[in-house]
């Protein structure tokens, strides 16, 4: 809901920023609007992830906050992914894994018996690392492919089109070739492209697994620009071995470690105390650059 | 109030998006139900038969599982009554499969006896009673043709698909051609071919003009089940090897091959499938000889020769041997199929 909930004492009266201010303007907002924050949003409770026997991700209880982003940093092989897989329910489909504890979602567990995770997956947008166009469709039919998956009947098809690649900072490059295979496009502009692909199902949060990894600066600064934007209407949660990136775009940051057990969640704040003053030595370390 | 645990304590691991029991259980009652509505519908009205009991079940099944589960939305239903249907469909063709499976173990079994498998046909008649005589002669002769066969037949079928594939050479079109213009020939004359150009110039049935027309079916099944498997291995395979300075050779043979040795031993079992039941290649090459031989140069026994000629004597005890022949064929070839399944998992835990 892009209308802020009636009960908070402030309202968040952030002018939508222009586009090149709005990267400066995270850390106000951070320290700004953090007692607004917490209604509804995402929760993970006590979280356990295994694959066969082996433990990946140890207790991580860990809330987002509606309309927030929320980086989840830490060094390879830290359960971050495994994580974000299981806040959408992407993990199930690896053989032979396991889960443990809750993920609340509109204060409901997206883990008990009569959800539906197709549904979930429909609210719970999620957007990979190497862009992935499906291939036999063109860009505008990419962009409404979720729908069409869905057998949700659009009424202006057009319409949304321009809105969801408006959205996601594409609109002014491929408003032309709308007919072009998705996969003609660069890669930033692929990736944009999935962006606006999991806007058009309207999710309430979107998940996003490192989505600059392949990215040159240019397009990385367009999808973080968009990131920023997207975080007025809905909650993210994004993946990011890059630290300037976490600075950039999160208002909360979330560090994952593994001591060679499973990985676990060493320290959630705001991002601004994450990077500026961490309570855990590790976290410091990690921010700085000096292990990981 | 628990004052905060050490984080030592694990939970149980569960897998929630698994089907319950109860889920189980209600598609049984479900698949039961049908099945006692469809015979209640053949028995009752016109439509009458095996036939109208599979039509009955096929509408059935779909409506019942969507009556059941239209509660948990349109879009559950749906995806039930589809799974429901590729259920269905599975198990419709696994009918034919367990009927012949059934009807061969049931006739066949008949024949065995304590020396069904050691013993050969060299004193026995196929009319005498079904204690005496056995197939020991005809498994070494099939065995022994469809392992030289394979010989030939697997390096020679991958390397022509390395040749198109890999090599692109000048002439890969039409490689691929021949492979699949080969793949249309029928057996009866892979093995006149054979005759013609075996069998007489060496002066006479052998082994070895057995196994030759073996090859000729084998060829084009390996090649062109090679060919497929080696185009999904990605390029970004190749170029990593090339840009470490490897050969074309070096990079198609410790690269590429190993990558799908697995969809090459399976290219194997396919084309061992094509041959191994095959009569018509012998009847002109390897004919048939009553003892167990090995010598590659003289006729020899083979399973479907032996079904075969079993079956046109006529006489009961003979029509009996024959199903015996037939399971002992489907063991074999299930055999030879499990050997190199298991060959192909080491290959690729390697």
């Amino acid at each position: 809901m892009d209308t802020p909930d009636s009960n908070s004492t402030e309202v968040i009266s952030t002018p939508v920023p222009t586009e090149t201010t709005v990267i400066e303007d995270r850390t106000r907002r951070n320290a700004d609007n953090l007692e607004v924050k917490g209604g509804g949003g995402l929760e993970t409770r006590g979280l356990h992830a295994w694959f066969n026997k082996h433990h990946a991700l140890a207790d991580v209880s860990l809330h987002f906050p509606e309309n927030t982003v929320t980086g989840l940093i830490g060094p390879s092989g830290c359960g971050k992914s495994t994580f974000l897989r299981m806040l959408n329910r992407m993990h199930e489909f690896i053989p032979k894994a396991s889960m443990a504890g809750e993920v609340l979602f509109e204060g409901r567990d997206i883990y008990a018996t009569d959800v539906n995770p197709i549904e979930i997956r429909r609210r719970i947008g999620m957007v990979f690392q190497k862009p992935n166009p499906f291939p036999a469709m063109n860009i505008g039919e990419n962009v409404i492919a979720g729908l069409k998956l869905a057998k949700i009947k659009v009424k202006d098809k057009d319409t949304l089109i321009e809105e969801c690649l408006t959205r996601a900072g594409l609109w002014k490059e491929v408003k032309d070739r709308l007919k072009a295979p998705g996969g003609s496009l660069s890669g930033g502009q692929q990736q944009r492209l999935c962006i606006a692909r999991s806007l058009a199902l309207q999710p309430d949060v979107l998940l996003l697994d490192e989505p600059c990894s392949a990215l040159d600066p240019g397009s990385t600064l367009r999808v973080e620009e968009t990131i920023v934007q997207l975080s007025e209407s809905m909650t993210v949660v994004i993946v990011t071995h890059n630290m300037q990136q976490a600075a950039r775009v999160s208002d909360y940051c979330a560090f994952f470690l593994s001591d060679g057990g499973p990985g676990r969640l060493v320290e959630a704040d705001l991002t601004t105390n994450m990077f500026s003053n961490p309570r855990d030595t590790r976290t410091a370390d990690y921010v700085q650059g000096r292990f990981g | 109030m628990t004052t905060a645990l050490a984080p030592t304590a694990v939970p149980a691991q569960r897998r929630p998006w698994n089907r319950r029991r109860q889920t189980v259980v209600r598609s049984g009652i479900l698949v039961l139900a049908s099945l006692a509505i469809s015979y209640g519908l053949t028995e009752t009205t016109e439509l009458g038969g095996i036939l109208g009991f599979y039509l009955g079940l096929a509408l059935c099944l779909p409506v019942l599982v969507f009556a059941e589960s239209i509660r948990h939305g349109w879009n559950v239903a749906v995806d039930r009554v589809a799974a429901s249907v590729i259920v269905a469909a599975f198990g419709a063709v696994l009918i034919p499969w367990a009927s012949i499976f059934l009807t061969v173990y049931r006739k066949g079994s008949k024949a065995f006896h304590a020396g069904y498998l050691t013993e050969d046909m060299r004193i026995t008649p196929s009319s005498d009673p079904l204690q005496f005589g056995g197939v020991a002669h005809a498994i070494v002769g099939t065995l022994i043709m469809v392992l030289i066969a394979s010989a030939i037949a697997v390096p020679l079928g991958i390397t022509a698909a390395v040749y198109i594939v890999e090599v692109k050479g000048r002439f890969a079109g039409f490689v691929r051609f021949l492979t699949q213009a080969m793949s249309g020939v029928p057996s009866i004359v892979a093995g006149l071919f054979i005759y013609a150009t075996v069998v007489i110039f060496f002066g006479g049935f052998s082994a070895w003009a057995g196994a030759l027309a073996y090859v000729i079916l084998m060829l084009p099944t390996v090649a062109r089940t090679a060919e497929e498997v080696l185009k999904l291995v990605p390029d970004e395979l190749r170029s990593a090897s090339y840009a470490l300075g490897a050969s074309q050779a070096r990079t198609t043979f410790r690269v590429v091959l190993p990558t799908i040795a697995s969809g090459l031993v399976t290219s194997a079992i396919l084309g061992v499938a094509r041959v191994a039941g095959e009569t018509a290649p012998l009847i002109l090459t390897a004919s048939y000889f009553v003892a167990t031989s090995t010598n590659l140069n003289e006729p020899i026994a083979s399973l479907p020769i032996y079904i075969f000629s079993s079956l046109g004597l006529g006489d009961d005890n003979a029509t009996t041997r024959a199903w015996g022949g037939s399971l002992v064929l489907l063991i074999v070839v299930f055999v030879l199929f499990a050997l190199a399944r298991t060959l192909s998992t080491r290959l690729s835990r390697k």
